[in-house]
């Protein structure tokens, strides 16, 4: 009685599940080439003590030439202009400036973290296939038109013109597209997943938003250039 | 009358160096495995690995950096808590007293404060690595998920000592972020007064601070860390392609799987 149909097939994407059939208590002789192994001491830990102490050094030689800032005492009485949050939040802070502050610091910062977590169970095949192997020409159209759609999203609700995510996401879009179409250096991202795709344009937007509230506001969260006004 | 040949006792140091380390010296791979196994601290370690996971560019070391950071912080941050006071009335005199009165204070604060910036930008680029390996995919995908606690917890240590120098830059920060919190539809309000022990950054939000970032978020990290590497190691190590002979060239994202 068969109980399974044996689907075969090469793309992961269609049949995504790998099985294989042995007889009861056969063993399962697979060809493989040997993989080469290092004993773990000397070799891993050698390189991870040398990691270590590259690691210390830097941070030593650093923290012996430039000093940790210390302003004046805590001041409830005088707020400063800019009050900026330590840097790694100063992306969020720049959200901020745009969106209502349940949008920018409750909705997408939510979204991001759910959206990290479950990655890993939507993309579970080995390999994905890459954006635009088949329909090319439709795929293009789709991709504009979801661009040109989150950029709309993305302005309506903002209390300012979101330059900040519209631009990178417009940039973002050409890479794909110059990518899509082979050009220049772009070829080499041409076998490139959707997931692959997504995740870039993430880190660039946090990137760029970071960038710009750490160098480039200033007082009432102004646009500032660093090498005229210095770093608020 | 015969006797057996008399082995010569070991000498008293070497009898207390071997009650400590069992072992001989690391000279034959009998050795090095013991080495490896007998070991509380090596023991995260398989005693052999593959020759490929040990390159530079297999992971860029990213995630034991983040956990060498994360000791380094232990270890300075340690030695500023004994001259350090959570008080409104004397946590900026200390930072002072730290500053200009404490030998080595300074560099120590400042290697405290450096290594804990460079820690969450480590452990981000880690995540990066990660992904753009497709290391994230079964059967690491809960792994991946102890990542992002992980990431999130960096953050909010990081964070948590911003607030202790009490300084301008630590209060307004502190202010800017606990503003945020307060405004989440439901029970914002009333996770920002748990987290500050009132309406607004004061004595409680102090000492509330200082417990989470000396104590509480150290030892749950400490708890996710040894989790997570754990975990890498019953997923099978290093996320690599399948392994086609001596000639092989790529470890890049594009030859095995990508994400
Ligand atoms: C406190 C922060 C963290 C520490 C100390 C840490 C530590 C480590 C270490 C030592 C490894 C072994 C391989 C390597 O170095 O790449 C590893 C692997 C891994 N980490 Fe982390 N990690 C941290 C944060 C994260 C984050 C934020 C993520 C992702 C969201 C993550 C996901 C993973 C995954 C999926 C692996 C397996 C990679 C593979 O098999 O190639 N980790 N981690």
């Amino acid at each position: 009685m068969k109980r399974f149909e044996p689907v075969i097939g090469q793309d992961v994407g269609e049949v995504p599940v790998r099985l294989l059939f042995t007889q009861d208590e056969a063993g399962v002789l697979v060809d493989q080439a040997q993989e080469p192994m290092v004993m773990t001491v000397p070799h891993l830990i050698l390189r991870e003590l040398i990691a270590f102490l590259v690691l210390t050094w830097i941070l030593v030689m650093v923290s012996l030439l430039w000093d940790a800032p210390l302003e004046a005492i805590a001041n409830p009485s005088q707020t400063p202009n800019p009050s900026k949050a330590p840097w790694y939040f100063l992306g969020l802070q720049e959200l901020l400036h745009y969106y209502p502050p349940l949008i920018a610091g409750i909705v997408l910062p939510g979204l991001a973290v759910l959206a990290l977590v479950i990655i890993p169970y939507f993309e579970i095949n080995i390999r994905r296939p890459p954006l635009f192997d088949e329909k090319r020409g439709k795929r293009l159209a789709a991709l504009w038109v979801t661009i040109i759609g989150a950029c709309v999203a993305m302005s309506l609700p903002a209390e300012v013109m979101p330059w900040v995510l519209v631009i990178p996401t417009l940039l973002g879009g050409l890479v794909i597209t110059g990518s899509a179409l082979g050009l220049g250096v772009l070829a080499r991202l041409q076998d490139r997943s959707l997931a692959f795709w997504l995740m870039s344009w993430f880190i660039l937007e946090l990137t760029v938003l970071t960038i710009v509230g750490t160098f480039f506001r200033g007082p009432f969260w102004m646009l500032t250039l660093p090498w005229i006004e210095g770093i608020y | 009358m015969s006797s057996f040949p008399k082995k010569k006792r070991p000498g008293f140091a070497k009898r207390v160096w071997r009650s400590i380390v069992r072992h001989g010296a690391p000279n034959t791979n009998r050795n090095r495995s013991l080495a490896v196994f007998t070991n509380l601290f090596l023991h995260i370690h398989p005693v052999k690995v593959r020759r490929r996971a040990m390159r530079f560019r297999a992971t860029y070391y990213l995630g034991g950096l983040t956990a060498a950071t994360f000791f380094l912080l232990v270890v300075s941050g340690a030695f500023l808590m004994i001259y350090y006071r959570p008080d409104p009335l004397r946590a900026y005199g200390d930072m002072k007293d730290l500053q200009y009165v404490v030998w080595m204070g300074r560099f120590l604060r400042n290697l405290h404060r450096w290594a804990a910036h460079t820690m969450v930008l480590l452990a981000f680029l880690h995540l990066c690595r990660v992904f753009f390996a497709a290391a994230y995919k079964p059967p690491r995908e809960f792994n991946w998920v102890i990542g992002v606690v992980l990431m999130g917890l960096t953050l909010l240590l990081s964070y948590t000592g911003y607030l202790l120098p009490w300084d301008q830059l630590a209060f307004w920060g502190v202010s800017v972020g606990t503003n945020i919190i307060s405004a989440m539809p439901a029970g914002g309000d009333m996770v920002k007064l748990l987290l500050l022990g009132g309406t607004g950054v004061g004595g409680n939000a102090l000492i509330r601070f200082y417990v989470l970032h000396c104590f509480i978020l150290p030892a749950v990290l400490t708890v996710g860390i040894a989790l997570h590497i754990w975990r890498f190691r019953k997923d099978g190590g290093v996320c690599l392609p399948p392994y086609e002979g001596p000639d092989q060239q790529a470890t890049t994202a594009s030859k095995g799987g990508s994400p």
